[in-house]
Parts: C-alpha cells; sequence; structure tokens
C-alpha cells in the first residue's frame, strides 16, 4: 500500500490529525500535573484512579504473602516453641517496664498538664502492612494497605515498634504512600535525648543512615546520642525514637558539623506498622499561651497537617 | 479469517497490564534501578505493527494508568507515553523496515527521549534525582526489545 503521509491510519473515519491529537493529549497531560503539583486539586481524581489500580497492586502483593503464609504455617514445632518462649520472656520485660512507665506517664501528663501542654502523645493506632509493591527505585516510598476508608490522612506518622517510621504521603481510597524519613527529600525535626539540642535530621536516601546538616561544631552532640521527635511542625508525636548517632565529625574550620545517624525503626525489613492519631501540641514548646488542649476523643481523624512544613520541596 | 479488532484491542489492553504488573513487581534493589519500561515497550510494539488500532489514545490511558499505580505526579507517565507513541507513529513506516538491531537503536532513542522528559518534569516537580543509574532503563530496555520484537511475533503470527 503506497502512503504519502506519515499517517497510516485509513483515510476514511481517521479521526483527528496525529498531530492535533498529540497536541490535545499532551496538554492534558500537563494539564494534570499542573493540578495535581501546583494545586493539589486531584485528591478525589486519583482516589477513583487508584479504584483501578488497586486490583493489580493487591495481585502483585498476593503470592508474597501466600509465601509469608506458607513459611509461617509450615514452620516446624521446635521453631516455634523457641520463638513462643523468646517472645514470652520479652512480654514479661516489657509489662516490667510498662508498669514503671504507667507511673511515670501520668506524673509526666500530671507536669504536663501544669504546664498547659498535655498533647503530642499518640491516642490512638491502627496497624497497616506494607505490600510488596515496587514504587520507585529512586525513591524511599511504600505503600500500606489502610486508605483513606480507614481514615488514613496526608501528613499521617506512620510508626514502627522501633521508633518513627514515617509520613503519608499520597492517600488513596483502599491503600495510602508512605514516605519513609530516609527518603532523600524527607526532613524530621529531632531533638537529643541527652543534651535536649535541636535539629533536622534528613533522608539520604539509604535506609540506614541519616544526615542532620545544621549542627555546628560546638554543639553538644556525639555518637551513641538517641534523637526523639520533638513535635514541632505538627506531623509527629513527640519524644518516639527517631535515629541513633553514628558519627560526629568535626573540623575545626567548618562551621557545621558531618553528623550521621540511624534510623532505629527498621525501614527496610519490616512487614507490619502504624499509624497514628495524636492531638498535635498547640504551642511548639515555647511559653505557653493559654489554651489547653485535650486529647481528642478516639476515634476522631485530625485534619490533615501539612506536610510541606515537614519535607522541604 | 482476520480477528476482530475487539479481540486485538483485548490482547493489546492485556499486554500492557501485563506491563504494568512487571512495573511494580518488586526487584532485589540493585535489579531495581534498571527495570526497563515493560508497558511502554509494548505500546511501541503494538504501534509498529498495528498503528491503525493502537493510537495515541491507548498510549496515553497506559501512561495514566503508570502514573496511578506508581504515582508521583498524575499525567507525568502519560505525557512521556503519549509523546512516544507520536514519534513512533511518525516513523512507524521506516521503523518497521529496520533490520533488528537497528530497531533496537531507534527504540533506545525513544526511550531515552521518554527518560530525558520523566527526567525534566522530576525536576520541574522538584523531586529531581540525578544519578546516573537513572538511565539504566533506556539501556535494559533496548536489550530487551529483541526479545519484545520475538515474543509479540509469535503472539500475532497465527492472527496475520
Amino acid at each position: 500500500m503506497v502512503e504519502l503521509s506519515h499517517d497510516s491510519r485509513p483515510i476514511i473515519g481517521r479521526g483527528p490529525p496525529l498531530g492535533a491529537t498529540f497536541l490535545t493529549l499532551a496538554l492534558a497531560s500537563i494539564g494534570l500535573m499542573v493540578a495535581d503539583v501546583r494545586y493539589d486539586q486531584l485528591g478525589r481524581v486519583r482516589e477513583l484512579l487508584s479504584a483501578g489500580a488497586y486490583p493489580v497492586q493487591v495481585a502483585v502483593d498476593l503470592p508474597f504473602r501466600a509465601w509469608h503464609w506458607l513459611t509461617g504455617s509450615f514452620a516446624d514445632r521446635s521453631r516455634l516453641r523457641q520463638e513462643n518462649l523468646e517472645l514470652t520472656a520479652r512480654l514479661r520485660l516489657a509489662n516490667l517496664q510498662l508498669q514503671r512507665f504507667a507511673a511515670l506517664e501520668d506524673e509526666n501528663r500530671r507536669l504536663r498538664d501544669m504546664r498547659e501542654n498535655s498533647a503530642g502523645v499518640a491516642d490512638r493506632v491502627l496497624v497497616a502492612s506494607i505490600l510488596n509493591v515496587d514504587l520507585d527505585p529512586f525513591r524511599h516510598r511504600v505503600l500500606v494497605d489502610k486508605g483513606a476508608r480507614d481514615g488514613a490522612f496526608k501528613g499521617q506518622a506512620v510508626l514502627d515498634a522501633e521508633g518513627i517510621f514515617g509520613q503519608v504521603a499520597q492517600v488513596h481510597a483502599e491503600t495510602a504512600e508512605v514516605i519513609l524519613i530516609s527518603d532523600a527529600e524527607h526532613a524530621i525535626p529531632v531533638q537529643s535525648n541527652r543534651s535536649g539540642l535541636r535539629t533536622i535530621a534528613v533522608g539520604t536516601g539509604d535506609s540506614d543512615r541519616l544526615s542532620l546538616p545544621f549542627v555546628t561544631v560546638e554543639s553538644d552532640l556525639k555518637a551513641g546520642d538517641l534523637l526523639i521527635s520533638t513535635g514541632i511542625g505538627g506531623v509527629f508525636p513527640r519524644g518516639y525514637p527517631v535515629a541513633e548517632v553514628t558519627r560526629v565529625d568535626r573540623t575545626a574550620a567548618a562551621t557545621f558539623a558531618l553528623v550521621d545517624a540511624r534510623p532505629t525503626a527498621r525501614l527496610d525489613r519490616n512487614r507490619e506498622v502504624l499509624l497514628v492519631w495524636f492531638t498535635p501540641p498547640a504551642s511548639t514548646d515555647g511559653p505557653a499561651d493559654g489554651t489547653t488542649t485535650q486529647p481528642a476523643a478516639t476515634g476522631t481523624t485530625e485534619p490533615a497537617a501539612d506536610p510541606a512544613a515537614e519535607t522541604p520541596q | 479469517m482476520r480477528p476482530s479488532n475487539f479481540a486485538r484491542r483485548l490482547l493489546y489492553w492485556a499486554s500492557v497490564a501485563l506491563g504494568l504488573v512487571l512495573a511494580i513487581v518488586p526487584l532485589p534493589d540493585w535489579l531495581g534501578a534498571a527495570r526497563p519500561d515493560f508497558a511502554l515497550l509494548a505500546v511501541v510494539y503494538w504501534i509498529l505493527t498495528s498503528p491503525r488500532i493502537a493510537g495515541l489514545g491507548y498510549a496515553w490511558l497506559a501512561g495514566l494508568f503508570l502514573d496511578v499505580l506508581c504515582g508521583m505526579t498524575l499525567g507525568q507517565h502519560a505525557l512521556g507515553f503519549v509523546l512516544v507513541a507520536f514519534l513512533a507513529h511518525r516513523s512507524q513506516l521506516r521503523m518497521r523496515m529496520f533490520p533488528i538491531l537497528h530497531q533496537a537503536g531507534a527504540v533506545m532513542l525513544l526511550l531515552a527521549t521518554y527518560h530525558f522528559l520523566i527526567f525534566w518534569t522530576d525536576g520541574l516537580t522538584g523531586h529531581g534525582y540525578t544519578g546516573w543509574n537513572r538511565w539504566l532503563p533506556v539501556l535494559s530496555g533496548a536489550l530487551l526489545w529483541p526479545l519484545i520484537v520475538a515474543a509479540g511475533d509469535s503472539l500475532t503470527r497465527r492472527s496475520r
């Protein structure tokens, strides 16, 4: 068949010319991107579209889940016994500590009430499991199986058993995308548990390392210090472990020290995480402004805190 | 007898769906960066073999689905897909005549265009990642192209 134009569709009923279709669709995509990035207008659209994506994601996750289940149900008896013994021992230890902490927490709350600042402690948690789905090789994001339907919201704090894990970056109907604290675009305000020094821990794109770029050489910080969340910014509840300082490099000529920390949460090998609801502190540890914030009633969702406060773009 | 256009469309969408599944299947970290763009390769293949059925709208929707699945910015991959589809459409009469290695080279150019566009829009939206390994899919996609063609040809031989 001899054709003179580039367009090889049939001449009759070929529809609009190729260039026009291309231009329309390209403009549509650019419009979508602008609406999504600049105006953040596509929450509903995304939710609807993700209803189509959800089955695919579940289908990809299913074999891994089945394998996990299989290895769990066919584990041999002696190993299970061993594991059970270990867990019982750990539980006993944890309970012992908990008794002490219950008294301490009570005392702490009373003291804080006196300072009219009792908020910032996690009120309600929801266990979510991570789907085995690769979103992007260059970003530390995971997909969890709880979404808008379970009350998750953008900017919600995500914890695991050992510390702060990340925050919700995108909510779909059934799933939510969580950005880890180790993502290169994520930053979290932290405080040294020993010296009370406040600074910001920035992700590096390496799941074993956070970087603390704004620590001056004179600051009181040393390897082994535990960094906890401050609650400033209202995204993360205060007082939860974030990372442990692994290296402090001070060169006399420089203004800032080179500080690395290792996240306490197990970012790269975890299947279960906790979505957290809490009342953000009204005043960020400054002089009390006279407003007493009560802990939120369980079951209510907080208005989405602005994640931009925590993640510099 | 030729299969109906409907059956063909079904086949095209099924291959794109497979490509989308492969786009999110977990891979080891060292391999994850080099993951070829299976969905895009499928789209390009179908545009080259039957441009009358696989059009720009098809490519755009496939890209939009990829956006929804991997979701950073909605519309980003859709734009990349539609650009590649447009270029493939324009040059498909020539590209079909190329020997397979030559064709793989042309596909590599298409993939490079696509990844440059993604890189560029990433930078515009403030998510720029500038490591060298983000360009690996261009190479792996081009290396995979002969296999895609072989698989697609064996799939459609009966219907030609």
